[in-house]
């Protein structure tokens, strides 16, 4: 008989076994290098909408579970961020505590709700129920309606530190994605996140190996809303604005597409997905309506060609895990 | 004037037929998502997309040529529906083998494609479409003034549903239908051609959402937009009833509408969200549905 040989067995070099911190790494590097190149206020935009996409990811790459409706936390928390520094007079690291509070009661409830049903119809839910919040939006009085919160002071950290000045943003900004980033990192490796990829497998195993998955599901949901919404908090502070825009329907749908262009279930792939999505949309800014188009045409062919995403694909390539 | 718990009986009246002329479209489009989920296990969220398509086919048949509202009532679903058949053959057939997810993510792209395509055509305002001369006026029925358009829509709408209960329910096509939805292999085994069966479910379930996008036509303004908030709303209907069962579509898709409608009268602010909190109501009390069943 003739033995199979395995190209990877033997030692597995340093490259394969520690891809993920050199990547990180290079990613640590090129945050810090980058606002000498491009704008910074661009990048500070694009790392809020990493962390979100990568809470997002927590849910539909790790459980399973596609919520369509994870504006209601990123919006939500960048209202309440928002006028918790304009209107309380909140540091912006209170404000954006708040904001992050807010955003995880939201998930709580919807969360709850939301675990009653599977599959398709939990993605039905969470969107009516961020559809639903959306109106209360439209309707309340502090969130200005149509015009939005506009001109949220940045403030001083912890009362000392002027964030007027870009630089210092940035580097707040920068700490916020990393801890935001490392922390999803650490949930995932821990022996609650095996549970949680137990659940994606197969929820009826791990329910007959005495797993309340329910439970499981709920705290990765709230985890997966609280992050979403610190990243709001945080864009509100950094845009000094909170808008509709940011609540609405077709932001749950941007973050499900930078997080699948990027790769589900990747640990770098939300934060390339946004980071190519927001650049498309920048550079594409003057085609006007041609965005709405593109945007699905990039769905469309995601879905049908590309499901493995853009580091997904990478690390298909090269036979290791990013 | 005659008075109800406070509220002229006009407004109320009148809150109630809008109420069920929302319900009808509800009923019209859970319909078309409970049957095209029931074959294709897919979510199609192009669905609001292609109610939109309707009503522009509707009002471009008009334009350049001259085909008005009742021929077009036949002739934009049809040509809505082989749309939708195209699109089953060249993408959804290639996602039954893979998670219902990534179906309910390709229609969504396909739906940000036709409001974007629509909206670069036409615009984000929305275009008139004149009601036809037959329909025009109304009926006083002493207690409300009834237009007769409204009248038609109610009644179109539920005798449409109500076929398509009947054909699924009652006919050896919809036997085969529902069979195919049990087991679609054993169904092919008996020599019945279950894809071909599949591609033209979906082209008649679009093809509902594209009539009911003619019969919106004349009472909203032709948008690109009309199509995408409709269908969030028609997704929590679809939670409420529980796809498991057409008449249970139809009846909450009628119930809700009037529901909707009182509330306009009674609470005005809430009139947005009443769907969406009977929606969390109904999960904390029945998770699977009204009509559901229990998988």
């Amino acid at each position: 008989m003739e033995r199979v040989v395995d190209p990877l067995a033997g030692k597995p070099s340093l490259w394969r076994t520690q891809a993920q911190a050199i990547v990180f790494v290079a990613m640590v590097a090129g945050l810090i290098a980058a606002p000498f190149f491009t704008y910074p206020l661009f990048l500070m935009q694009a790392m809020c909408f990493a962390l979100f996409a990568c809470a997002f990811n927590l849910l539909i790459g790790y459980v399973g579970l596609l919520s369509f409706g994870h504006a209601l936390y990123f919006g939500w928390a960048s209202y309440i961020s928002a006028h918790a520094a304009k209107v309380w007079g909140l540091t912006p690291e209170l404000a954006i505590l708040a904001g992050t509070a807010m955003a995880a009661f939201c998930g709580l409830v919807a969360g709850a709700l939301a675990i009653r049903r599977q599959g398709i119809y939990f993605a039905m839910i969470t969107l009516a129920l961020a559809q639903m919040m959306y109106f209360f939006a439209l309707q309340a009085k502090f969130t200005g309606g149509e015009d939005g919160i506009q001109a949220v002071p940045r403030g001083y950290l912890f009362g000392l530190i002027d964030l007027r000045n870009e630089m210092t943003m940035y580097v707040v900004v920068l700490a916020i994605f990393l801890g935001g980033f490392l922390f999803i990192y650490r949930i995932i490796h821990s022996p609650f996140g095996e549970v949680l990829k137990a659940i994606r497998e197969n929820e009826t195993r791990a329910i007959s190996l005495g797993y309340k998955t329910d439970r499981y599901k709920l705290v990765a949901f709230v985890l997966s809303a609280t992050l979403a919404g610190l990243a709001g908090a945080t864009k509100a502070i950094v845009l000094q604005l909170a808008s509709l825009t940011d609540v609405n329907w077709p932001m749950s749908g941007e973050v499900v597409l930078m997080t699948l262009v990027g790769g589900l279930g990747t640990i770098f792939g939300p934060v390339v997905g946004s980071f190519v999505i927001l650049l498309m949309q920048f550079k594409l800014a003057a085609v006007g309506e041609w965005v709405l188009v593109i945007q699905g045409v990039i769905f469309v062919a995601c879905v049908l060609l590309f499901r493995r995403g853009i580091v997904g694909e990478i690390a298909h390539k090269l036979r290791i895990k990013l | 004037m005659l008075e109800i718990f406070g509220i002229p009986s006009t407004a109320l009246f009148g809150q109630l037929l809008i109420g069920l002329i929302n319900g009808s479209f509800y009923a019209l489009l859970s319909l078309g998502l409970a049957v095209i989920f029931g074959m294709l296990n897919i979510i199609n969220f192009s669905h609001g997309a292609q109610y939109m398509m309707g009503a522009f086919a509707a009002y471009l048949l008009l334009q350049y040529t001259g085909l008005g509202y009742w021929p077009a009532l036949i002739v934009a679903p049809i040509l809505v529906g082989i749309t939708g058949v195209i699109v089953e053959r060249l993408f959804l057939q290639r996602l039954y083998k893979l998670d219902h997810l990534y179906g309910l993510l390709l229609t969504f792209g396909l739906a940000l494609i036709f409001e974007g395509l629509a909206r670069n055509k036409f615009g984000s305002a929305g275009l008139p479409y004149t009601l036809p001369d037959s329909l025009r006026g109304g009926q006083n029925l002493g207690f409300m003034f009834l237009p007769n358009y409204r009248a038609w829509v109610i009644v179109a709408s539920l005798g449409i549903c109500l076929g398509t209960w009947f054909v699924i329910e009652w006919t050896r096509l919809g036997a085969y239908l529902r069979a195919a939805t049990e087991n679609p292999t054993l169904v092919r085994a008996f020599g019945i051609n279950v894809p071909r069966m599949i591609t033209l479910t979906y082209g008649f379930g679009v093809a509902l959402a594209a009539f009911a996008g003619v019969m919106a036509a004349p009472i909203y303004n032709v948008s690109p937009q009309m199509g995408s908030e409709l269908i969030i709303v028609v997704f929590a209907v679809v939670v409420i009833g529980g796809m498991g069962s057409i008449l249970g579509a139809i009846v909450t898709g009628f119930g809700l509408g009037v529901i909707e409608g009182l509330t306009k009268v009674f609470f005005p602010e809430a009139s947005n969200t009443v769907i969406f909190v009977i929606m969390a109501i109904v999960l904390l009390v029945r998770p699977a549905g009204l009509f559901g069943r229990r998988a």
